[in-house]
């Protein structure tokens, strides 16, 4: 009797899951299997059905050559990279500046970072826009940049939690052996903070990616388009090409999918630090 | 030369060094537009002249005056709606992926893969899934026999765009909210349950009595989120509806970034944030209130 019961939870389980999967990987699977057909034969098959060849990649040629993906790549890429490089440097100071001296206004250092997320950034964007105009940035790739590179309180939380756990006695034995508090920054707590960098890099590369608010607002620009600006743009000029769209949409998800399933245990880690302390 | 100062000189020097970029960067780009919202929110400024006649509190009559405006929140509760069913359904795959089972990795993997996706890609697959005549979902629903559902218009229905749309919101999020629940039960300690396995709770009480009460502190930050969120949903309907059919899919904030840069009405506008931010506020501090009661107890 108890035995039946058990394995009947376990039904209930592992159906549930099942059909969770399948409601996650329905809407991908119908791009993907569209995303391969040509004009014809997507119009003549259901949007369900198998494609007559998963190589035909004309759809894929087509978004790369009239829609412009691959300097929206770039783009990305460039913000990314500057970005991060700055946003790490500075958050490394912030959270070893809070975590490792004490003083007066360290209480309201750490409160204006915790207040600032309560602030809906979306709407701010309409004082925002004239400072960024003010200084010349609109249009540029500079605009999003300087959006992008202030530490956010997750990020602090994150590295306040690591630099609590390097122990004070390795600072103090610097200190006996004459190096100086940067030299102990540089040597000792940013490399020391690696762990937690490697993991808001991917985090904050994906959500960067993955912005499209900042870009559209801030680089109307033809030139200057991103990955969610230019799929916009192409949209917009072929709608109802599903087939194209998909091949789009498909490209657009494929690095963060890739860089997801390499590196889920960092993604995890760094979703549920912030959260759950 | 740095090395040569004594350690207190070098900690004053380092402390303000360090956070010189770090604060300025705040301030302009977070409390200087929050302190101008503020301001302009008092004048009828077009967003380009020079000058910025003072209005007082006219905007803010008009936001509470104008049906119009508040209206929309009524599209935003779609979202609420859509994100408590979401945490209910998180917690559920919480508790089944704590549990011992074969294969919970993969699981919780293919449950989170949506919120790691582009959300402009994601809001487009959504729309030819909800396309009436060619979306998958119509003939999804068609080919296990639910035929009369099959001809819905999912985006172009009024009363239904909405939940349409959040329900692209749950696809997104459910899995950010399931991983974070599964850390907080991770977090649990297991002799709480050998306890209540000894003193005879079953598996439902066990749930009910040990880990949800220990769950609280989380729910309540992953309510908070899906309420403010909710407030402040913008790129789902943005990107894939533009606010039809006829308005009827326009949220607050998008409402706002119309009437500030399609309207130029940036003191309206900014009045609109103001009242927004205020809202954020008052639920934090009523989450705050219902927090620290359920302390006392």
């Amino acid at each position: 009797m108890a035995h039946t019961k058990f394995r009947f939870v376990d039904f209930i389980k592992y159906f549930s899951l099942l059909i969770g999967v399948f409601v996650v990987l329905f809407p991908p699977y119908v791009v993907v299997v569209n995303a391969f057909k040509s004009t014809d034969e997507f119009n003549s098959s259901s949007s369900m059905a198998l494609p007559k060849s998963f190589l035909n990649f004309d759809n894929f040629v087509a978004v790369f050559q009239r829609g412009g993906l691959l300097s929206g790549f770039g783009n990305v890429l460039v913000i990314i990279i500057i970005t991060l490089t700055l946003n790490i440097l500075f958050g490394t100071m912030v959270a070893y500046v809070l975590g490792r001296f004490s003083f007066k206004m360290k209480p309201v250092v750490f409160g204006a970072y915790l207040v600032a997320t309560i602030i809906p950034s979306i709407t701010t964007q309409v004082a925002t826009f004239g400072i960024i105009k003010n200084m010349g940035l609109y249009n540029t790739l500079g605009a999003p940049i300087v959006l992008y590179i202030g530490a956010d309180v997750i990020q602090i939380i994150l590295y306040l939690q690591f630099i609590r756990n390097i122990p004070v006695d390795l600072d103090e034995s610097a200190m006996v052996e004459g190096a100086s508090l940067f030299k102990i920054y540089r040597s000792i707590i940013f490399p020391l903070l690696t762990p937690a960098t490697a993991t808001l890099v991917i985090l904050k590369t994906i959500s960067i990616y993955n912005d499209m608010y900042i870009p559209y607002l801030y680089m109307p620009k033809q030139s200057l388009g991103v990955v969610t600006t230019i799929l916009m743009r192409f949209q917009g000029v072929n709608s109802g090409e599903w087939n194209l769209i998909c091949a789009a949409i498909l490209l657009i998800l494929l690095p963060t999918v890739v860089l997801y399933f390499f590196l889920q245990r960092y993604i995890f880690e760094g979703v549920t630090s912030g959260a759950v302390k | 030369m740095f090395g040569t100062l004594s350690y207190n000189k070098q900690k004053m020097i380092i402390i303000i060094s360090f956070l010189l970029i770090p604060l300025l960067l705040l301030a302009t780009f977070t409390y200087y537009p929050a302190l101008k919202l503020i301001y302009y929110s008092f004048t009828n400024w077009d967003g380009y002249s020079p000058e910025k006649p003072w209005v007082g509190l006219d905007n803010y009559r008009e936001v509470f005056s104008n049906p119009d405006i508040f209206k929309v929140f009524v599209h935003n509760f779609a979202y609420f709606v859509m994100g408590v069913v979401q945490n209910i359904v998180a917690i559920y795959f919480a508790v089944v992926l704590n549990s011992k089972l074969r294969g919970r990795n993969g699981f919780r993997i293919m449950l989170f893969l949506p919120y790691i996706m582009n959300g402009v890609a994601v809001a487009f697959m959504f729309g030819y899934v909800f396309d009436t005549t060619n979306g998958s979902l119509n003939l999804f629903l068609n080919n296990i026999g639910l035929t009369s559902l099959a001809q819905t218009s999912w985006l172009g229905t009024e009363g239904l765009v909405n939940y349409s749309l959040a329900s692209t919101g749950f696809w997104r999020f459910m899995g950010y909210n399931m991983v974070i629940y599964i850390a907080s039960l991770q977090a649990i300690p297991r002799d709480i349950y050998e306890a209540a396995k000894i003193d005879g709770a079953g598996s439902f009480q066990t749930l009910w009595r040990v880990t949800l009460p220990n769950m609280k502190a989380v729910i309540q930050l992953n309510l908070f989120l899906t309420v403010t969120g909710a407030l402040e949903v913008f790129d789902l309907p943005f990107v894939l509806t533009k606010g039809g059919p006829a308005g009827a899919s326009q949220t607050y904030v998008q409402r706002v970034v119309e009437t500030a840069f399609a309207y130029n009405n940036y003191g309206l506008a900014s009045a609109m944030s103001i009242i927004l931010l205020f809202f954020v506020v008052i639920v934090l501090l009523l989450q705050q209130l219902v927090l620290s009661r359920g302390g006392d107890k």
